[in-house]
Order: structure tokens, then C-alpha cells, then sequence
């Protein structure tokens, strides 16, 4: 890999494309396409009585309206449980339109099909539902409390109880010199990527196949979800990505019922067909995350060591549980993070709520472990009077300890155990970086001034790249243009840039020659999808390991052309050559073209071929046994389990005295995801991340009332913040590479999330002196707790 | 989130707007559509037709002269902002523009759509209601020009009749030894104030408080405004003066903000605000 493209910080190739208008998102396809849209629930439990479709039908334009009854066969049936699990003992999923009754606000009852979005709007306005509302279930506390169910048959609103266990956490407790209880919580939140939902479906009744473009993070399993609902074979099914407005995790989801029934609507109806979801539409009708309430128990001796922790977790799981209970695994198993601790036990209640599902969001319920176990370390510090970060350091894994097993299963089956890093230098870094150690003399300073500034810190471990496996495709075509490609999409992340570097390292080629193809089932049929920050490291190896089969076969082939021996080629700038002899040499686009004994001269580069006498003997086939004509590879990488990459935030806070508003004054991240294929990537990851974390930290949440009504589903108030609420981000890395994998590189995508409420929680509570122990913090409730804890000093650090 | 059909005019003078309006009763007057245009996608309004008036030249007017600012119905917030005439005569109008939701809406949204939308969270009616000013309205039976106490009824609501359009609104000038200060919270940078004041305090020939009058946003139906020269007394006791506004305000809660740190909030920023009015009127007092 002689060639500097790795590791280096390229920019962004998709940029130009995306930042002038020439990206290619759902709605700018299709423009000719029938538009449907949805009748909603507006209740959040209700009995469907009766729907009544007749306002609408003297809408000019209107071409089809829907219900339930209107379904066939599996087209109706219940979406499917995608990841069971044997502790979702009641795991239940909704109907592509509701059949009897809704269970969230924003379920869909109705498909209107018309001539355009507006008429569809129109007509769906008139489509009249007699609902027979029903008691709500919201909120965490009502769920647990079960007086009401949201499934008949679900009994306490139980979906699933999850035990992770290592050592006698109980006993471990009770023989501790200290021990603390506390109760944790934090809110809802959503990925709320800026482009929605969308599918846009065309049958080809000739060629009796579909295609689809989805705003999808799977398109291999949406295309095997139509499939299976509409009894194609999954090769008269196309689905396509195109570029993909951001994900963070609701677009992992599949089929959502739009996925189900705009493709079986396209194809009943002959007609082009799409639907693109509007912003109101994504807060109450695709996915939610974060919601849960943690009970601690901790036993830990005089410096701080943790010697038993027990938590118990209600977890907030929404009206479905499509997605399985991979956050309460995540969140269990991931809040040990960097720290060796004696004995552990979390138990995670999975509970349904009459709200919008749960699924994974950016994170995926690492920054709600994060927080828990954070916000004990500094209890325990103050508790103990020690520094912070001192106690930290007395928790941490040690570098010598690699590979470490926790003792847990992780969310792909596999045992918890990490593969490499190095915790101290990470804290070390992440003190220098933000002026841990001079920190008292800036709170004194500004505290002279009337100011009242505190200082935080979290750290945190991450299971990067989850299997079970990825592939990827490599051709050099005949111009000498390599072309890739990888089953799992891209939205907004820079695959095409990071894909790109990899091949052109491992090819010896102009980055300028690599295209990138991703999400696209008609070049990659096998894939598993882009979450759980894997992208990088499944596609990243599997297309390395492509271009290594490539390479070898270009070599040999060259070595012919040239009579050299393989071994002594190397390629340079797209051209083979005998190392150390420029003049000895074939361009790859020449050997492309020999590599198929079928050579037609279309080309120039065909033509010029027939210089070199290569070819089999006479005696035998013109393609060898298990040869193949064309210069091209594929090849897959599936891993024997996760990478886990670290990091640990810092950040400087500022609390207003009078009126309790709270400003990020620094924001300090030091990141370790093994080898960096593009640092300038990974930093925007970073950066977006932190972001995200903000707003889970001081802005948003979902509000509900106690009817279900979602009160804040838009933009207006549903606080996401915008850039100027985001502080400076000041990053450093480590590079501590993975064994597992040839690239030695972990995942990055999810990083900048985790720690941050931990992270402004510890700076917060720093600046004044009062716990905090909900997120998000906002100016009124910073207020109210400065309130409380006048008349209350069980809030008071000190 | 498409709004339901409606009608289109595209007047080119006021007379043809005011015609198309009487033509179309329910009709509702389209300037800069930054309020208006979210209320139809979300289908929370559906006049039957929209009354476009942007091609209306004579209502994209700015007028500064010794007795203030008049702005025209097609004036947009960012042209009366960077208006240096208009600060000069009225330096409150762009101390307070400056926290109107972001540049991008600023650059399209009219002054006198943000007083006729009469939204109790936004700046301007509370400056136009703290300074006193008026909105002209006129309709197929003349015009009248409307003073600050009458033109706002209720949230989202004022004073214009059916068939009449605000044409322009006047802001008087800021009198000397008169200083003026703005301050709101808001959750993010641009968002409707959580709570908001405009502070105006004028000092006599002695340099002691003569008078101070504060105009609140996000408090209350309608823009409020105090006459604090009692409270504050002439040495300006500007906690005091604080104090009774705390006492006075009878705040609601939201999702963004309890009452009760709606009426903290509210004495805090009124606080800093006389504060820095005075420190301005001195400023200007001594130059």
C-alpha cells in the first residue's frame, strides 16, 4: 500500500455535487409520479369503527383511496419482527394501515392516491374515520405502572426484560466500603435527518419487475421485504438508493409500511407512484430514541474503584417493537465503556407506550449507558472528595489488558470483548486538551468577574463495525476507470471519498480514476446495511479485500504481457511496471482489455492491445477453469466480532446566575478509531455528532401530553439546534489500530454523540454545585432546580 | 403539509389590492408570506384567496425624517434594518430587528406583516406599542391611522377590518436625553423570545430619570407595555423597577419556558434593559 491516499485528509468528492444542487434525492425523482399521501390517526389509542371515503371521492384528480380491508394477502399482514430476541418474550409490530385498532398518534389508516401531493392532501382531509378512543399509555412511569395496556394482550406493557450479568453484583454492593443509589433520566429525542422518509416505486409490467428507490440505510432488505410481500422473486425487484438526506438510524428500519405499499400500489395500478414524507409526517410517524429511566446502585472502595454496580432500567420502547430490543442490549452492555469494574448486573425493562416506535437513533442507546455510568463516576468522586478524573483513571482498562473481555453478550451475539486501545492516553490527551489541570484558576478568574463557568469530562467505548458481513466489487473497465461498489448506502457520510481512497491505495490508481456505487441492489446484491458506525470498516475491508483479488489477477496478467514474474510488478498511477524499470510496463486499462479473450476492437484501447501476445495455448480453453474473462473482483469481509473504537469529550460550561442559561464556552474531543482512512472525514462525523449530542443535551425532546398528542412535531419546536448553538469543536486523535481487520481501522460514525449529555451534565453540575441528573438541561429546568434546591440540600454536590 | 386551493391576485397598486380584496372577502393580504405561507401547508388557515401585493411599488417604501420612521407595507425587515437613516432617528427599531428570527427570513419578511400577523411572542409590536407608534390602514372608504393601544386585540388578532389593508407603520423618533435598549431569551439563536423587553428611558436637563417605559413580548395576549418612572423613581432604582414588573406580569406557561421562570426571566432581561436604556440616554444626553 505504497500509495499516501490513506490517511489522508482528501476532500470530500460527493461535495461538489450535493452543496450545488446536483445531488439526487427521492423527491427530485419521479417527477411525473401519482403522489399519495396518509390519513393518520390523531389519536394515540383508538378503536377504528368506521372510515368513510366518500367526501373525497369528488376530488378532480383523485385515482385511488386504501384501507386496510383493501390489502391482499401479505400486503396486509403485520411487518415483520426484524430482530427477534429470546427475551422479547411480546414483541409485536403494527399493520402497514391500521386494521382494527391505532396505538400512536400518526399511525397510518389511509393511502389516498391523486394526481399530485395537493390533491392527495386535499382528499385525505375529507376522508372521514369514526375512531372510539381509547386510554393512553404515556410516558415511562404510566407504562411501568401498567393500569392501562397498550396491547390486550401484553401484560404490565412488557415487551421484553433484558439481564446482562457478571459477578454477584448484589453481594459485591453490600460488602463495599461505599455505596450510593440514585435515579437517572433522560428524554426522547429523534434522528430527524433533513430529508424525510420517501419511496418512489415503477412497474414495468413487460419485464413484470419493480424498481424502487427508497430514502433507505438497507436497500438489500427492503428490496427482500417487497419481495416477500408481493410474491416476486427478489430479481424482478430493484431498489435503489439514491442520495440519501441524512439517516442517523430511522432510515435502518424496513419495510416501513410506506415501503410496503407504495410498491404494491405502483404495480396495481400500473402507474408511477410516490410519496415522499413531510416533516410533520417524520415526527409522528417514523422513529423515536433515547426515553429511559435508570435506577443505580453502586459499591465502591476509597479511591474510587467500583466494586459492584447494579442498574435497573426502564426503557421507553414507543407502540411497536420492529427493531427488537437492540437498544437495550446496546445500552447494557455499553455503559461499562472504558472501565473495568467488579461485579455488574443491569436488568433493562422494554415497555410500550402509546407513542411513535423506538428505534435505533445515532448512538443507539450508548449516550443513555454513557450518561449512567458517567454520572456515577462523578458521584462517586464527589462523594469521595476525589478529582474526577482521578477516579476515572482508577476504573480504566489498562493498555496491557487487550485483548479485554467484559464478560456480556453484545448486540451481534458475539462476547463483549475489546479488541485494542488505550484508555489512559485517552484521558491524558483529553485533560491537556482542554486544561483539565488549570481549570481552578479559569473558575477563579471568572468567578471574580461575576461569572460562573464548571468544566466536565466523559469517556466512553463504542462497538463499531457489527457483522455479520459486508462485500464489495471492484472492476477496471477497458478506459481504465475502476468502478466499486458495496451493497450498503451512503447518506451524507463521504463513502465515495473514503471507498475511494481505499481502492486507489490498494490498486496503485488516481483516486480521480475510482467511481463509488453504493445502496444500489442492480451492482451489489448482498448487504447488510450502513448503522451501528460500520460502514467503514465492513465495505472498507471488504472492498480492500476486492481489490487485493484484482490486483493479483492484473499482475499475473501483466506478468504474461510483460514475461516477468508477478512478484516483481508493482502498479504505479494506474500502470504496471517491473519495479524499478518505468519502460517495462502495461497501463491497467490494457490489461483490462487482455484479461477478455474476446476482443472486439470498440475501442482504441483494444485496438492498441494486440501488441502483447497473450493468450492460452491452442490446446486449451480460452478461459481457464476457474478463471473469469474481465479484470474484476469481488470479495466479502465478515468478522468474528465488533471493533470497539474510544474517545473521551471535555468541555468548559458557562451558567448565566440570574437568568440560568447555560453556553458551551469550550468543546474538546479526542477520538480513537484505529487507522484513519480520511481524517478530515472522521472530523466531520465528529463534528455532526457533537452536534446531535447538544441537542440531546440542552434542547430537545419529544412532548407529549397526557392524551399522546405530540405538542411540539415541528421544527418551530422541536428545539434541534441550529449551528449557532454548536460550539467550536477542538479535536485530537489516537490511533490505536484493530487486529481484527487488514485495514486495522474501526468505526466513526456514531462517536461524536455518546458522551456529550454526560459530558455537559458533569460540566454543569460542576458550574453549580447542584446535581443533574436529567437530560436535557434546560434554562428553566436549571432554574427550577436552583429553586428546589434551596429548600432541598440532597441536591447540592457539596 | 400542501396548502388547500386557494385564489390569486397579483395587484399592482394599492387601489387594484384593496379592489381584489373587496372581491374576495376572507381574503388575507400576502407580503413577505413568513407567517403566513407555514399557516397554509400546515392547513391551519385556508382563506379563499391570497392578495399578493408584492408588485405593489408604492407600499415598498422607508421614510426617516424629524418625527420618525414611517415603513411601507412592502419594506422588509432587513432593509429598515440596515437603514442608517432610519437608526439614527429610531435607534430601537434596529436593536430590536436584530433579533427577528434569522437573516434569511429577515431579508423577506415585511415590518408591517410581523404587526398586522399581531403575534404576542414577536419584537416589533412591542416596539411599535412601546414607542407609541401607529399603523395607516387603508380601505375602499379612505384610510385611518390607528394608534399602537388599539391596533393590538389578542393573539394573532388586530385591528384591521374586512377589506382593509395596513399600508404603512409610523415609529416616532426617539426625543433627546432619551435612550433605548432591547433584550429577549430565546431557547436558540432567532427562535420567538421565551420573554423579551423593550426599554425606553428619557433624563431631564439634570440627568435624573424623567421617564421609563418598558414594552413586553411573549408575556401576555397583546404587547405590554409599563410605565416604570414611578418605580424606578428619578435616581432610576432599576430593581426596584424590575420588582414591579415581576409583581405586575401574569405570564403563561409552555412547553419552552413555566410561568415562573417566565416571570423571572421576564424582571432579569427587564433589569438589563433599563439599565443599558439609561446608560444610553446618558450617552446621548452628554453628546
Amino acid at each position: 500500500m505504497g500509495t499516501r491516499v490513506f490517511g489522508e485528509p482528501v476532500q470530500r468528492r460527493e461535495d461538489a455535487r450535493l452543496v450545488t444542487g446536483q445531488g439526487r434525492f427521492l423527491d427530485d425523482l419521479g417527477q411525473n409520479a401519482l403522489a399519495a399521501a396518509f390519513v393518520r390517526s390523531p389519536h394515540a389509542h383508538a378503536r377504528i369503527l368506521d372510515i368513510d371515503v366518500s367526501g373525497a371521492l369528488d376530488i378532480d384528480g383523485l385515482v385511488a383511496v386504501y384501507t386496510w380491508e383493501d390489502l391482499p394477502g401479505r400486503v396486509g399482514e403485520p411487518l415483520p419482527l426484524l430482530i427477534p430476541h429470546p427475551t422479547l418474550t411480546h414483541g409485536r409490530t403494527g399493520y402497514p394501515l391500521a386494521r382494527d385498532t391505532v396505538r400512536h398518534v400518526g399511525e397510518p389508516v389511509a393511502m389516498v392516491v391523486a394526481r399530485d401531493r395537493y390533491l392527495a392532501e386535499d382528499a385525505a382531509e375529507r376522508i372521514r374515520v369514526d375512531y372510539e378512543p381509547l386510554p393512553a399509555v404515556v410516558g415511562i412511569e404510566n407504562a411501568a405502572r401498567a393500569d392501562r395496556l397498550v396491547h390486550d394482550d401484553v401484560p404490565g406493557n412488557v415487551a421484553a426484560v433484558l439481564r446482562q450479568e457478571n459477578g454477584d453484583a448484589a453481594a459485591a454492593i453490600a460488602a463495599a466500603p461505599h455505596v450510593l443509589e440514585f435515579r437517572l433520566a433522560i428524554e426522547r429525542s429523534a434522528s430527524m435527518p433533513l430529508e424525510g422518509r420517501g419511496v418512489y416505486a415503477r412497474w414495468d409490467a413487460d419485464d413484470g419487475s419493480l424498481r424502487v428507490y427508497s430514502s433507505t440505510q438497507a436497500s438489500t432488505s427492503v428490496r427482500a421485504a417487497i419481495a416477500a410481500r408481493l410474491g416476486l422473486p427478489n430479481g424482478k425487484v430493484e431498489v435503489v438508493a439514491p442520495d440519501v438526506g441524512g439517516g442517523f438510524g430511522v432510515k435502518i428500519v424496513h419495510p416501513w409500511p410506506e415501503e410496503v405499499l407504495v410498491p404494491w400500489a405502483a404495480r396495481l395500478l400500473d402507474r408511477e407512484l410516490k410519496w415522499t414524507e413531510d416533516r410533520r409526517e417524520h415526527f409522528v410517524a417514523a422513529a423515536h430514541e433515547r426515553g429511559q429511566l435508570q435506577d443505580v446502585r453502586v459499591g465502591f472502595d476509597d479511591a474510587g474503584r467500583i466494586l459492584g454496580l447494579d442498574v435497573r432500567i426502564l426503557h421507553d420502547h414507543g407502540a411497536y417493537t420492529p427493531y427488537g430490543i437492540i437498544i437495550p442490549i446496546v445500552t447494557s452492555t455499553q455503559l461499562l465503556g472504558p472501565y473495568k469494574i467488579g461485579a455488574y448486573r443491569a436488568e433493562v425493562t422494554s415497555l410500550y407506550t402509546n407513542t411513535v416506535i423506538v428505534t435505533p437513533y445515532r448512538g443507539a442507546g450508548r449516550p443513555q449507558g454513557v450518561f449512567c455510568m458517567e454520572r456515577t463516576m462523578d458521584r462517586v468522586a464527589r462523594h469521595l472528595g476525589l478529582d474526577r478524573a482521578g477516579v476515572r483513571a482508577a476504573n480504566l482498562i489498562q493498555p496491557d489488558e487487550f485483548p479485554y473481555d467484559q464478560g456480556l453478550t453484545f448486540q451481534d451475539g458475539r462476547p463483549l470483548i475489546y479488541d485494542s486501545g488505550d484508555y489512559p492516553e485517552l484521558l491524558r490527551k483529553a485533560r491537556d486538551l482542554i486544561g483539565w489541570d488549570g481549570f481552578e484558576a479559569e473558575r477563579a478568574a471568572a468567578a471574580s468577574d461575576g461569572r460562573r463557568i464548571g468544566i466536565g469530562l466523559g469517556i466512553y467505548v463504542e462497538g463499531t463495525g457489527v457483522g455479520p458481513y459486508e462485500g464489495g466489487h471492484v472492476e477496471i473497465d477497458t478506459a481504465g476507470r475502476v468502478h466499486v461498489s458495496t451493497g450498503l448506502t451512503s447518506q451524507g457520510q463521504g463513502h465515495e471519498t473514503a471507498f475511494a481512497q481505499i481502492a486507489a491505495a490498494e490498486l496503485g490508481v488516481p483516486l480521480g480514476d475510482v467511481r463509488v456505487t453504493t445502496g444500489d441492489t442492480r451492482r451489489f446484491g448482498y448487504a447488510v446495511g450502513t448503522f451501528a458506525s460500520r460502514a467503514a470498516v465492513m465495505s472498507g475491508n471488504a472492498i480492500a479485500l476486492a481489490c487485493r483479488k484484482v490486483r493479483a489477477k492484473a499482475l499475473r496478467i501483466a506478468g504474461e504481457a510483460l514475461e516477468a514474474d508477478p512478484s516483481d510488478l508493482e502498479i504505479t498511477d494506474g500502470v504496471v511496471h517491473v519495479r524499478g524499470d518505468a519502460t517495462s510496463a502495461v497501463p491497467l486499462r490494457t490489461v483490462a482489455v487482455l484479461s477478455n479473450p474476446l476482443r472486439y476492437a470498440f475501442d482504441e484501447e483494444a485496438a492498441a492491445a494486440t501488441q502483447f501476445a497473450v493468450g492460452r495455448p491452442s490446446e486449451e480453453a480460452p478461459v481457464a477453469p476457474g478463471d473469469e474473462p474481465g479484470l474484476e473482483g469481488r470479495d466479502y469481509y465478515s468478522p468474528v466480532r465488533s471493533t470497539f473504537a474510544a474517545g473521551a469529550h471535555a468541555a468548559i460550561v458557562e451558567v448565566d446566575p440570574e437568568t440560568a442559561e447555560i453556553t458551551i464556552l469550550r468543546y474538546g474531543v479526542v477520538h480513537d478509531c484505529g487507522r484513519l482512512i480520511n481524517p478530515m472525514v472522521v472530523e466531520g462525523q465528529i463534528h455532526g455528532g457533537v452536534a446531535q449530542g447538544v441537542g440531546g443535551a440542552l434542547y430537545e425532546r419529544m412532548v407529549y401530553d397526557a392524551s399522546g398528542q405530540l405538542l411540539n412535531a415541528s421544527f418551530m419546536d422541536f428545539l434541534m439546534p441550529y449551528a449557532t448553538e454548536i460550539p467550536k469543536i477542538e479535536t485530537d486523535h489516537l490511533e490505536t489500530p484493530s487486529p481484527l481487520n487488514p485495514l486495522g481501522i474501526k468505526g466513526a460514525g456514531e462517536a461524536g454523540v455518546i458522551p456529550v449529555s454526560a459530558v455537559i451534565a458533569s460540566a454543569v453540575e460542576d458550574a453549580e454545585g447542584l446535581r443533574v441528573d436529567a437530560m436535557p438541561l434546560s434554562p428553566d429546568a436549571l432554574y427550577t432546580l436552583r429553586r428546589r434546591a434551596e429548600h432541598d440540600p440532597a441536591l447540592r454536590t457539596e | 403539509m400542501k396548502p388547500p386551493p386557494f385564489g390569486y391576485a397579483a395587484p399592482r397598486t394599492l387601489d387594484e389590492a384593496l379592489a381584489a380584496l373587496a372581491a374576495a372577502p376572507g381574503g388575507k393580504v400576502l407580503a413577505g408570506g413568513q407567517s403566513l405561507i407555514p399557516l397554509l401547508s400546515m392547513r391551519l388557515a385556508a382563506p379563499p384567496a391570497l392578495i399578493d401585493i408584492n408588485r405593489a411599488a408604492e407600499l415598498d417604501t422607508l421614510r426617516t425624517g424629524d418625527g420618525g420612521v414611517r415603513v411601507g407595507a412592502l419594506a422588509r425587515h432587513a432593509r429598515v434594518e440596515r437603514s442608517a437613516e432610519a437608526a439614527a432617528v429610531q435607534p430601537l427599531l434596529r436593536r430590536a430587528l436584530r433579533h427577528v428570527a434569522h437573516p434569511a427570513i429577515r431579508n423577506r419578511g415585511t415590518v408591517v406583516g410581523s404587526l398586522a400577523h399581531a403575534d404576542p411572542a414577536a419584537e416589533l409590536p412591542a416596539v411599535l406599542a412601546v414607542l407609541g407608534g401607529t399603523v395607516e390602514a387603508a380601505s375602499p372608504e379612505g384610510r385611518r391611522t390607528i394608534p399602537a393601544d388599539d391596533f393590538f386585540r389578542g393573539p394573532l388578532e388586530c385591528a384591521l377590518g374586512p377589506g382593509e389593508i395596513a399600508v404603512s407603520a409610523f415609529f416616532p423618533a426617539a426625543p433627546p436625553r432619551t435612550g433605548s435598549a432591547f433584550a429577549e431569551s430565546a431557547r436558540r439563536h432567532g427562535d420567538y423570545a421565551l420573554t423579551g423587553v423593550a426599554a425606553v428611558v428619557t433624563l431631564g436637563e439634570d440627568l435624573r430619570v424623567t421617564a421609563a417605559r418598558t414594552g413586553h413580548l411573549g408575556i401576555a395576549a397583546t404587547p405590554l407595555v409599563l410605565d416604570l418612572t414611578a418605580a424606578a423613581g428619578s435616581a432610576g432604582d432599576w430593581p426596584a423597577a424590575a420588582a414591579h414588573v415581576r409583581a405586575r406580569i401574569d405570564p403563561d406557561a409552555d412547553i419552552h419556558a413555566s410561568a415562573d421562570y417566565r416571570r423571572h426571566l421576564t424582571g432579569v432581561l427587564t433589569e438589563r434593559a433599563l439599565r443599558a436604556a439609561a446608560a444610553d440616554a446618558l450617552r446621548r444626553a452628554r453628546d
